[in-house]
């Protein structure tokens, strides 16, 4: 396996044409290890979440290109993005976004099952990792039973069931209260970030820069420097 | 794929408001059009009750005969020459008409009286009571048991009553294939007594039955008898003529086509509109699934599965719920005008194909509009 997880060079990404035409991002270079829980932050409108979907295959980017383990994601097509999306990209998402008709397990195993593996053996793989994100006993209930803390767990379980390499997780305490959203990511850091895994995290949150190994602010569309000192957000 | 149909079909029925509402829908649209089609095929079908009940192969008319109850006298000549056909086997004349009979207690009935050949009784009904030859008794006639049987005050064999004034007598209980469709109750005898007996224009022959020597022979006599400026008709065809009188020249057609749009639209309405919202409601986790790593052609197959689901199972007790509703219906009453047939079984399916392909591409549309990147901006 590469040491470099994602390199993505002089992206650019516009939206609009003419008068209404928008730089989202500007000429952004940027290289994430495996190992590293890299997080993304910066105001609102700076480009953070628009970065995160060029680097993770939800959103193609004008110019620039990115790698993920060595492969030009951009190159594939949408069939094969899907794919690739599916086997080596986990997504936590800011509002969870789980099913609220499936129960707690059954969510979990949506990419086991998008994968094509028999329904029992997913929803036996889920239990396993609820068991993982302290879950245990909740596999019948459904998401809405769950506490803010439990969904976003459920929600993690759910990205990490299929093993990805890239982890990619959207404002994850953006709808937990703060020791929970603390706890959380402590979780992940503690458990799921491995030497052959990379986070990427896009948040607001000063109280979780602790467990990042690198902070990179963004400022109108481009990455405006590294934040060394996390208490001061002084940038190198 | 298996899996993926497994996870549309439970957040479909796990969703038991919107799932509900949906069946209901559905169900509610394929029983209306299942039972108004029905009801009209049964009224088709009791419209050419003498045409089956007699059972002839062929009949022979007058050219402006509109439908069976519509007879125009024909002279007795054309019955000789039908005779005389070349690929007849036999013919024989028939009486078909309406008359009064004055019952023990006074009243007055209005019957379908049917005159059958003297010599063969060609078409004669299945007797339950008493024997055929009786017919042949003075004032013999035979009664059909049907659900206008109790308007004749529920006669036996040996029962009398007055028919322009003569006398007649109940000398059997018949059974038919189908009741007519006008509410009156049905007497059969010979021709010549119902010539005798009811006032009749120039010529008494309502219709000559004809039996080919064989299904080669059919068309020969229509041409021979069209030469004769008649018409000859193959059963199926004058039943077939008699559903067409009803269906475009008395506006029971246009009603009933009405009735079935507005039960389409009705279903339409409420399971597109309800499904439209299901989808609108899982628009976000749609698009989680596609950022997730599902093919648009997957997210389109469960939509697609779950609208037909719903559709066929609704579809299921629709058809359910209309065959259960028709046979209590035929348990109260024998003759109750209604029949489930395959076109009215295809038709409601047909309409509820549509109903499932025009709710599912509204929500297809949206599914496929969706970008992952909109879940990430919230």
């Amino acid at each position: 396996m590469p040491s470099i997880a994602i390199k993505a060079t002089g992206l650019q990404k516009w939206f609009g044409e003419g008068e209404a035409k928008t730089m989202a991002l500007r000429d952004v270079d940027l290289e994430a290890d495996f190992g590293e829980m890299i997080y993304i932050v910066g105001p609102s409108g700076s480009g953070k979440t628009t970065l995160l979907s060029a680097l993770s295959g939800i959103l193609r980017p004008n110019a620039g290109n990115v790698l993920v383990e060595g492969v030009d994601i951009w190159t594939l097509n949408a069939d094969q993005l899907a794919d690739f999306r599916l086997r080596k990209i986990g997504f936590v998402f800011q509002d969870f976004h789980l099913f609220p008709r499936l129960n707690t397990a059954e969510n979990v195993a949506i990419p086991l099952i998008l994968r094509k593996k028999d329904w029992d053996e997913s929803i036996q793989e889920a239990t396993k990792y609820l068991e993982i994100v302290d879950l245990k006993g909740r596999e019948h209930l459904p998401p809405m039973k769950l506490s803010g803390g439990e969904q976003q767990r459920v929600a993690i379980a759910r990205a990490m069931i299929g093993q990805p390499d890239i982890l990619i997780m959207d404002e994850p305490t953006a709808s937990l209260d703060g020791d929970t959203g603390h706890a959380i990511v402590k979780f992940v850091h503690d458990n799921i970030l491995n030497t052959n895994r990379c986070i990427v995290v896009v948040t607001h949150d000063s109280r979780i820069y602790e467990f990042a190994t690198r902070i990179l602010k963004m400022e109108d569309g481009h990455l405006a420097g590294t934040v060394h000192d996390f208490a001061t957000m002084e940038e190198g | 794929m298996k899996g993926i149909l497994k996870l549309a079909y439970k957040l479909l029925v796990n969703d038991r408001a919107k799932f509900t509402a949906l069946l209901v829908g559905i169900t509610f649209a394929v029983f209306l059009m299942m039972f108004i089609t029905s009801m009209f095929i049964g009224v088709l079908n009791h419209a050419s009750a003498t045409v089956i009940n007699i059972g002839a192969p062929m009949w022979v008319m007058d050219r402006s005969v509109q439908a069976i109850t519509s007879s125009i006298g024909i002279p007795d000549y054309v019955l000789d020459a039908v005779r005389s056909m070349q690929g007849v086997q036999y013919a024989v004349p028939l009486y078909s008409g309406g008359a009064l009979v004055k019952l023990p207690d006074g009243v007055y009935q209005a019957v379908n009286v049917v005159g059958l050949d003297d010599t063969t009784l060609f078409g004669r009904p299945r007797l339950v009571e008493g024997k055929i030859e009786d017919i042949y008794a003075e004032n013999g006639f035979v009664v059909v048991d049907d659900a206008e049987y109790e308007k004749l005050e529920k006669p036996r064999v040996g029962a009398t009553f007055e028919l322009n004034d003569h006398r007649g007598v109940i000398v059997g209980i018949a059974k038919v294939t189908v009741s007519g469709l006008f509410g009156t109750p049905t007497l059969y005898t010979t021709y010549y007594r119902a010539a005798q007996y009811i006032p009749n224009p120039r010529y008494t022959i309502s219709y000559v039955l004809v039996q080919p020597k064989n299904a080669e022979d059919v068309q020969k006599i229509k041409e021979q008898t069209a030469a004769l400026g008649y018409v000859a008709l193959t059963k199926s065809e004058f039943i077939e003529k008699n559903a067409r009188y009803y269906v475009f020249q008395t506006g029971g057609g246009t009603n009933i086509l009405i009735m079935t749009i507005i039960s389409f639209i009705v279903g339409l309405s409420i399971s597109g509109q309800t499904f439209y919202t299901f989808i609108l409601e899982n628009l976000e986790r749609f698009g989680a699934l596609k950022a997730i790593g599902t093919r648009s052609r997957e997210l389109v197959g469960m939509i697609l599965f779950q609208a037909s689901f719903t559709a066929f199972t609704g579809y299921g007790l629709g058809v359910g719920l209309c065959t259960a509703l028709v046979y209590l219906a035929k348990l109260r009453l024998a003759s109750y005008a209604a029949m489930i047939t395959y076109p009215s079984l295809i038709v409601s399916l047909v309409m509820v194909v549509i109903i499932a392909a025009v709710s599912s591409y509204a929500g297809v549309r949206r599914v496929l509009q969706i970008e992952p990147f909109d879940i990430f901006r919230g």
